[in-house]
């Protein structure tokens, strides 16, 4: 025995990715609906063998006969390990006829349930200990369907008893989660921060290229407002239409030539602003570099994981929450900017100066995206 | 209530869980259309004493299930029963028999490095060690723990432990196995040559070792060779260690990736063509039918994606280092395959842990994700063409 177990030594022993079946799991469904909950769970035929019995000649095969004899037993075991209740009160489950279905690893029953409950349930508690005296390291894999939404959960003996809200994960809770996601999106994302204020800069000024190559201030704030307006509408429409695309799959770019053309869009903005090459129509440029920042938006959203069943809501969340976190910027620049128009310190400072600094610093992005280098900081 | 336990029935069942896998995804629940149709595949009772010896010993224990003594051989049974056939379930019955001392503190010696053997099959590392620790702190003649303590710290790149490990091992052990302990470790920090040299002779003159033994001693001497540069006599040691006829998914899959690593798919088809069952084999069969053009390669690709989906599902971690290869070779996603293999080198720091990582993190265009790779290459002087060679790739593409 000692050399044995020393043989094992740093040899597959340690490591259990050898394995060719996985452990233990069964397959619990349950939905619920306007009518009533039912369910359906399936159970490995060799871990029924091994707690009651199958193979009832132990020839080693599990026959169709041997298992049908043992239906009442199965469903008997079964049923006495699972338990319901619904906003607190028992339900009855009543097990159905047995048929038979194949997993990765074998041969499962399938046990039809009917749940009755007191009424359909806001909340439902599940305790499950199926095998939990037998194979400590047997799991319940859940998939409860109710009013729409989805959603897995493992039982077993780590966490015996669990309960689920079947209202609380609303649809609108969750467009919250995501609007807010949006919102805290472009606050952290300085590129897009820095991309629209390269084009809200001069919105408060006027070019008179013709006469006299330098800003004016705008006359009304009203002009200035309606630039603004112009830009963040184009800017938002460019990117809705590709975050859309890009998480809906219909579209990909490499996330380095998203990130680089992101950090060049922002480079030329500011440039545009010291030596101006497009001045009037800047919501052409907003609506053309938009396009690339929705890219940019989109690795984020399917980073933060998105609902299956709600797609088209967390996606739309996630749009208006980019929205209003760019409103909320342009609500304290535009104020701010309208009343500095007139003052050197504005249109040489913050215009020429600004827009350098930002240049600069969406170059050296430009330069670490492009060539996947680490130069600053953060 | 008769409680059925395993013995070799390895054809069959390969055979039934290769017709399982065949068979449609999501095929729908159905009755089947005799009672004579055969359904699943268990072991034996009838045919098999030795299913009928553990079932024996199985009932005594149920009979008396706080004998220390007693559950401590069930739970070991279940072990061997589990590394023979590759099913985890037994890990799981050997986990019930330890119930009683399972959340213990400080459970009886047998019980404790038991508990820890179990511990390590769910990559609950540093719990194992607190576990041998403690065994080989009350018992210092305790083989079994000090090899497993030497093992698991080998997985966590903490040499200096391992190496304590094998200091405490030698004199318990065979010299054999002695010398292949202090090798493993002193071919990871500097001591290659010497450490290849020291295992040779000592499996030269191990005359009277059995097959086992020098099985593992010369799949170690092949790895070592291997990460010396020294091809010739890598494959050599795994052509011997095959030649013993002693089937082992570890060495197979090591000469498998030996084959791979020199061009050679053709040759994995044939050396694992019975290895569909193990997922670590099936992983290699793929890569290799995709290498070859062998049309089959898209049968097992499916099926890998099945299992990993499976282990999942129920939240197992373990199988991180395969499903990050499978990621990266069979599905060629860098970002997915560079996830897991970070995760996967947060646990375990092999040499196949840091490959996967350094190729992951090429293909995906990030270099830092590997620098804890770059560190143990550095910090412990690790010999490796191999992992050299990415490294120096990686550090260029920065």
């Amino acid at each position: 025995m000692r050399r044995l177990m020393a043989v094992c030594l740093a040899l597959a022993c340690v490591v259990p990715g050898v394995q060719a079946h996985k452990p233990s799991d069964s397959y619990l469904s349950i939905s619920v609906g306007d009518t009533g909950v039912k369910g359906q769970w399936d159970i490995a035929l060799r871990d029924l063998d091994f707690a009651i019995g199958l193979d009832t000649d132990g020839n080693g095969e599990i026959t169709w006969g041997e298992v049908r004899a043992k239906h009442g037993e199965i469903a008997a075991y079964a049923l006495a390990r699972l338990a319901v209740r619904g906003d607190g009160a028992p339900c009855a489950i009543e097990p159905g006829a047995q048929q038979i279905d194949d997993h990765t690893d074998g041969a499962y029953t399938v046990l039809p349930l009917a749940i009755r409950c007191a009424n359909v349930p806001a909340q439902l508690a599940i305790d499950y200990t199926l095998f939990a005296d037998l194979d400590p390291q047997h799991r319940g894999l859940l998939n409860l369907q109710a009013l729409g939404l989805t959603r897995t959960a493992v039982l077993g003996p780590q966490a015996p008893a669990q309960t689920f809200e079947l209202k609380a994960v609303s649809r609108w809770a969750q467009f919250i989660d995501y609007a807010r996601e949006g919102v805290w999106h472009i606050w952290i994302g300085f590129d897009h921060i820095l991309f629209l204020l390269s084009l809200l800069l001069p919105a408060v000024l006027l070019w008179r290229g013709r006469q006299a190559q330098h800003w004016q201030p705008a006359e009304t704030f009203r002009q200035a407002g309606i630039d603004v307006l112009k830009t963040v509408t184009a800017f938002t429409l460019a990117h809705s239409i590709t975050l859309s695309l890009a998480t809906l799959g219909f579209m990909s770019l490499p996330s380095r030539w998203v990130e680089s053309a992101i950090a060049a869009s922002v480079v030329l903005a500011a440039l545009n602003n010291v030596w101006p090459v497009l001045h009037s129509r800047r919501w052409m440029v907003a609506f053309g570099f938009g396009l690339i920042h929705g890219f940019g938006f989109a690795s984020v959203l399917v980073d933060l994981g998105l609902p299956r069943e709600a797609l088209a809501l967390a996606l739309v969340g996630f749009n208006l929450g980019v929205e209003g976190g760019q409103l909320a910027i342009v609500a304290v620049f535009l104020p701010l900017a309208f009343a500095l128009r007139r003052t050197a310190f504005y249109r040489r400072a913050v215009m020429v100066g600004g827009s350098m600094l930002i240049a600069v610093l969406a170059g050296i992005w430009l330069v670490e995206r492009v060539f996947q280098v680490k130069l600053l900081g953060f | 209530m008769p409680s059925i336990t395993a013995r070799r029935f390895l054809p069959v069942l390969g055979l039934c869980l290769l017709f399982v896998l065949c068979l449609p995804a999501g095929a729908a629940p159905t009755v089947p259309a005799s009672d004579a149709q055969v359904l699943e595949r268990v072991p034996a009772r009838v045919a098999d004493p030795r299913v009928r010896d553990l079932q024996a010993l199985r009932t005594a224990w149920r009979a008396d299930p706080r004998n220390a003594e007693l559950a401590v051989r069930l739970a070991r049974r279940y072990v061997d029963e589990a590394a023979a056939e590759g099913d985890p379930r037994y890990i799981g019955y050997a986990q019930a028999a330890l119930a009683p001392w399972w959340n213990e503190p400080a459970p009886p010696v047998a019980v404790r490095v038991q508990r820890a053997v179990l511990r390590q099959y769910g990559h609950q590392f540093a719990e194992a060690l607190a576990d041998l620790d403690a065994a080989v702190l009350a018992e210092p003649a305790n083989a079994q723990a000090w090899s497993w303590l030497a093992a698991i710290q080998m997985v966590r790149a903490d040499y200096s432990a391992a190496a304590r490990g094998c200091d405490g091992l030698a004199p318990l052990t065979t010299p054999l196995l002695a010398a292949g302990c202090r090798a493993a470790v002193d071919s990871l920090t500097g001591h290659a040559e010497a450490a290849a040299n020291s295992l040779g002779a000592a499996l030269k003159a191990a005359t009277d070792a059995g097959a086992e033994e020098r099985l593992w001693a010369l799949t170690r001497l092949a790895e070592i060779a291997e990460r010396r540069g020294d091809l010739a006599h890598a494959e050599g040691s795994f052509r011997a260690a095959l030649g013993l006829g002693v089937a082992d998914v570890y060495l197979q899959a090591a000469y498998a990736d030996h084959l791979l690593d020199r061009g050679r798919p053709a040759e994995v088809l044939t050396l694992l063509k019975d290895g569909t069952r193990a997922d670590v084999l099936l992983l290699r069969l793929a890569i290799a039918a995709k290498a070859a053009k062998d049309p089959r390669a898209t049968g097992w690709t499916s099926d890998l994606e099945a299992r990993f989906a499976a282990a999942r599902a129920r939240g197992d971690r373990t199988h991180e280092k395969e499903e990050a290869r499978f990621a990266l070779e069979l599905k060629g996603d860098a970002a997915r395959a560079l996830a897991l293999a970070r995760s996967n080198y947060a646990v375990q720091r092999e040499a196949a842990d840091a490959r996967i990582l350094l190729e992951a993190a090429i293909a995906a265009r990030q270099p830092d994700a590997a620098a804890p790779v770059r560190e143990w290459l550095t910090a412990n002087r690790v010999e490796s063409v191999a992992l050299q060679a990415l490294a120096a790739k990686l550090g260029a593409g920065r």
